[in-house]
């Protein structure tokens, strides 16, 4: 079985799209670059879920971005992340 | 930062202090809880997302002046007459019989 | 209103209406009447539902907490898969992902969904009003020192904080450290002392009797 795209470690972008339909990406993590922090398992695409579209699955990944790339300025540490988990069709890898 | 989607977008934005107060359910709370919960498990709406995706189609106003069961309420109004299981007029005579009796029992 | 001093984007609940007399409540209540009337579900339906939901409480979380504590095995299991190991406790939480984050001397987690609320609720009982009202799903992601200090929980720089925005299919529960002062204690006195605070990340120290 297939454990998807992407690896734990590996460093990730996330799309900046703004598809006409709900959608779970916060516009504050949009285009943000983040590490991948664990592989999580499969879920309906919400994209996908108003009124019937069949429901389809996707990976889903949690991926951790330093804060201090999210907001300037930040108040706090180099060590303070923010982790989010984010569906595979909204993931590219990153150099 | 990249524009807001909708108004419920809101991680990131500035805001004012935390309330820290503390709020039980008043039964009609719980009742519209119950409510959505049921309408997935009978498969009137599909996916808890439908009700999401009627919260975000609220208004900026509406967003911001209804409490969070008010929210509920509207957005699983909207969603059900959008998949056609009611239609507003239905809901509107509903509520207007709920007024008439609440403003008999003296609410209002 | 032009002055947003304490203007809480996003209300969470009203104050003034206990009773359900606003157009939008009303509308739930027609709703409500129209799904009974068409035999969607019955009275019983809905009080069993309301039931189980006010069953549900932080004191589950405690239980899940007081064996990680006391059972370093259960805890390494826990924390690689929630989901699977609350299960050995009698406790479900599908299809969510249940995701545990260990608190340590150098991380504190904290846990919020910006773009609603979602929360474990059938494991751990209603969100408070505040983990749904905009000013923190705004303000946590971008100054969460800040608000944890209006928490009480002031963090040295010795100590990072991790902030987890619950936006999909996951649900979060932070494992509070384990107070000095308490390795004797049994399960169920442990399980006592863990607040809902603790669970949702915005309480870091538990209070010893």
């Amino acid at each position: 079985m297939s454990q998807g795209r992407f690896e734990a470690g590996q460093r990730v972008r996330i799309d900046d799209r703004t598809p006409p339909v709900h959608h779970r990406v916060p516009s504050y993590v949009k285009g943000q670059i983040g590490l991948v922090e664990r592989v999580c398992g499969l879920h309906p695409e919400p994209e996908k879920c108003i009124r019937g579209d069949g429901k389809p699955f996707q990976r889903i990944y949690r991926v951790r971005i330093p804060q201090t790339d999210l907001w300037q300025p930040y108040e706090g540490t180099d060590g303070d992340n923010l982790e989010i988990e984010i569906f595979e069709h909204w993931l590219e890898p990153a150099e | 930062m990249n524009e807001p989607w909708g108004p419920h977008d809101i991680g990131g934005q500035m805001a004012g202090p935390i309330d820290q107060s503390e709020h039980e359910n008043a039964y009609w709370e719980w009742q519209i809880d119950a409510m959505v919960r049921l309408a997935l498990a009978k498969g009137l709406i599909s996916d808890f997302a439908e009700l999401r995706d009627g919260i975000e189609q609220l208004s900026p106003d509406d967003y911001d002046q209804l409490s969070y069961y008010e929210r509920w309420a509207k957005s699983l109004a909207y969603t059900l007459v959008a998949k056609g299981v009611f239609t507003e007029q239905q809901i509107g005579d509903k509520v207007s019989e709920i007024r008439r009796r609440q403003e008999a029992e003296g609410l209002l | 209103m032009t002055d947003h001093q304490g203007h809480d984007h996003s209300r969470t609940f009203q104050p003034d209406h206990p009773e359900p007399i606003s157009d939008a409540a009303r509308v739930g209540l027609a709703l409500r009447e129209l799904l009974f009337e068409n035999d969607h579900y019955t009275a019983d339906e809905e009080q069993a539902v309301i039931a189980k939901m006010q069953g549900a409480s932080p004191e589950n979380g405690g239980k899940i907490v007081a064996r990680a504590w006391t059972d370093p095995d259960y805890k390494r299991r826990l924390l690689e898969d929630g989901a699977e190991s609350i299960k050995e406790l009698g406790f479900e939480l599908e299809p969510y992902e249940f995701t545990v984050m260990e608190n340590t001397d150098t991380a504190h987690n904290v846990i919020v969904c910006t773009l609603c609320s979602c929360y474990p609720r059938a494991l751990l009982g209603m969100s408070p009003a505040w983990y749904k009202s905009g000013s923190y799903r705004s303000r946590v992601v971008r100054e969460p020192r800040a608000v944890l200090s209006e928490f009480g929980v002031n963090l040295s720089d010795d100590v990072d904080v991790r902030v987890h925005d619950s936006t999909a299919e996951l649900r979060y529960m932070v494992l509070p450290q384990r107070p000095a002062g308490t390795d004797d204690w049994s399960e169920e006195d442990l399980a006592a002392i863990v607040t809902r605070d603790s669970l949702i990340g915005t309480q870091r120290e538990l209070a010893v009797r």
